[in-house]
């Protein structure tokens, strides 16, 4: 009995474990959740309008197509988060280098700002931004909202670039120094190359992370995904219908990043 | 005053690792052209010395003077010395991201600013010169030790060095391709470049070298030329060494 009992574990397992026990099971799951969300609708009476979703995506009428709100509002989003993924990057990389720099003046400039960042709400970093260093400087609320997004993820960021570059055995150091180069050359033709092959993973994650934190600047109104859907909402009332919407463009976006980068690292991985 | 021929001065040099001393009160002369082979037990410092010779350690006293420039931390001259002494690991160091080819070219063209027609020319002669010519647009990863280990020895000498220093270079090696190499160096021998090797393969200490040099305990306990190493060194330690791995 007691012999059988892992045997028939396993068997469970590979059993749960088959393709279509598995898409069952999901269905369910998914079923389950729609379906309560859907109940919960309906008992408190709730108007569901689907059929006026499709015209926030596009909308053709005689003067042609054109793209809905929900879409002008992804491409404000992906711009915001592209722009601030841009200076998050430089930002973290001279961070990390700082860090690694063996300077004690360094060191302890990076590791301030990594904890100043690190031990402050996000939330907290753009109100800084915008009502104390916004008038200050005269940053619009676009500015000011890549700079907190850009700060916020250079910290993090900047730990992604760290550990890369220490994956990079030292031997590729010492080879790179014994020919001659010097520490910045070692770094840009040796070193860095290297290891975006470690960095490229939570990178990916990263860039994940960073659109989904960029929903924050809709408390400032600045015109993205988040904010259309917030405005969409106040002149039509349709809640469930729009945040369900806006959710899933996130998560499609996000989605389809993920399996497109990890395609990559597939390609890569066979070419070295 | 140092002869106009001396490639190496060592003076009295000592090397800590924290409180640990590596190297105690070595000096050591080495003449252009001159092959030494340097051998010891392990943790005796020999890695440490020549790694102090360009500069991917620094020693804490005496003095370094490699071709007329001093080995100090911080100094300008560190990366004109480092570009005149080729180093050999016993891990190889190739960089995996780079065809053999791009492995050779990359000091040329991005350390002394030559062209890359010219860095490939000078490749391919000492890709030749390896006997790997028709290696060299495959990855490190797809050749095998010994001949990576030639690729090692190509790409030091595509910056024209003068000094050869070799750290155990057929030690990570399997048998079968420790002579492969030993050849390549024999060869190199040869051609008059100034070498250092740190190696226990007593055949090619046998074959060329001017020098022997025993270290124990981070210590030179005996400098000899190669008949009188091998037949009648003077300090027990090295006759009790020399018994043990020729004994094999
Ligand atoms: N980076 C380091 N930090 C601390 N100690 C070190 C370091 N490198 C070497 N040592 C110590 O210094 C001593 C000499 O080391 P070294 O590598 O020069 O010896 P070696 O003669 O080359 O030995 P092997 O034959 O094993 O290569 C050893 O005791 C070693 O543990
Ligand atoms: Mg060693």
């Amino acid at each position: 009995m007691a012999a059988r009992a892992p045997n028939g574990a396993k068997k469970f397992r590979a059993f749960m474990n088959s393709v279509p026990v598995s898409v069952a099971l999901y269905l369910l799951v998914i079923g389950m959740i729609i379906w309560s969300a859907y109940s919960g609708a309906q008992s408190m009476g709730y108007n569901w309008q689907w059929y006026r979703m499709p015209q926030y995506f596009y909308t053709l009428t005689d003067d042609g197509f054109q793209w809905g709100e929900i879409m002008i509002g992804l491409v404000k989003t992906i711009q915001l988060s592209v722009t601030a993924f841009f200076f998050a990057t430089v930002l973290g990389l001279l961070v990390a280098l700082l860090r690694l720099s063996g300077l004690v003046i360094g060191t302890a400039v990076a590791v301030a700002f990594l904890e100043f960042v690190r031990n402050m709400p996000i939330l907290v970093l753009l109100y800084l931004f915008y009502y104390v260093l916004g008038p200050v400087f005269k940053l619009d609320r676009y500015t000011a909202s890549v700079m907190c997004l850009a700060v916020f993820h250079a910290a993090l960021i900047s730990e992604i670039f760290r550990a890369g570059i220490n994956a990079v055995p030292k031997g590729q150091w010492e080879g790179a120094t014994s020919i001659g180069m010097s520490k910045g050359q070692a770094y840009r033709y040796i070193v860095l190359p290297q290891s975006v092959k470690f960095m490229l993973p939570p990178m990916t994650g990263e860039v994940v992370h960073l659109i989904k934190s960029s929903a924050i600047v809709s408390v400032i109104a600045v015109a993205e995904l988040t904010t259309i859907g917030r405005n969409l909402i106040s002149d039509t009332y349709m809640s469930f219908e729009i945040w369900f919407t806006i959710a899933a463009v996130y998560m499609v976006v996000t989605l389809a990043l993920s399996i497109g980068v990890s395609r990559l690292e597939k390609k890569y991985a066979v070419q070295t | 005053m140092v002869q106009n021929d001396t490639m190496i001065s060592v003076s009295k040099v000592d090397k800590f690792y924290d409180d640990f001393q590596a190297l105690t009160d070595v000096s050591l002369t080495v003449k252009q052209g001159e092959r030494v082979v340097i051998c010891g037990p392990s943790g005796s410092g020999k890695s440490t010395l020549i790694r102090c010779f360009n500069g991917l350690e620094f020693h804490n006293a005496g003095t370094i003077v490699i071709d007329g420039i001093e080995v100090e931390e911080g100094s300008k001259g560190l990366r004109r010395l480092r570009q005149e002494v080729g180093m050999v690991f016993q891990q190889f160091n190739l960089f995996p991201h780079l065809t053999i080819l791009e492995n050779l070219t990359i000091g040329p063209m991005k350390v002394q600013k030559i062209s890359r027609a010219e860095a490939e020319k000078r490749a391919r002669t000492y890709l030749e010169r390896v006997h790997i010519p028709e290696q060299a647009d495959k990855y490190p990863a797809q050749l095998s030790g010994g001949q990576q280990q030639r690729v090692a020895i190509a790409r030091s000498l595509c910056m024209q060095t003068r000094i050869m220093l070799f750290d155990e270079p057929t030690s990570a090696l399997d048998p079968e391709m420790i002579n492969e190499v030993l050849d390549v160096m024999v060869e190199l021998a040869s051609t008059g470049i100034t070498m250092v090797c740190v190696t226990h393969e007593m055949g090619f200490a046998r074959k060329v070298a001017d020098t022997m040099v025993f270290m124990e305990a981070g210590r030179i306990v005996e400098t000899a030329p190669p008949e009188k190493f091998f037949t009648n060194p003077e300090s027990e330690r090295c006759k009790m060494f020399l018994s043990q791995i020729l004994d094999h």
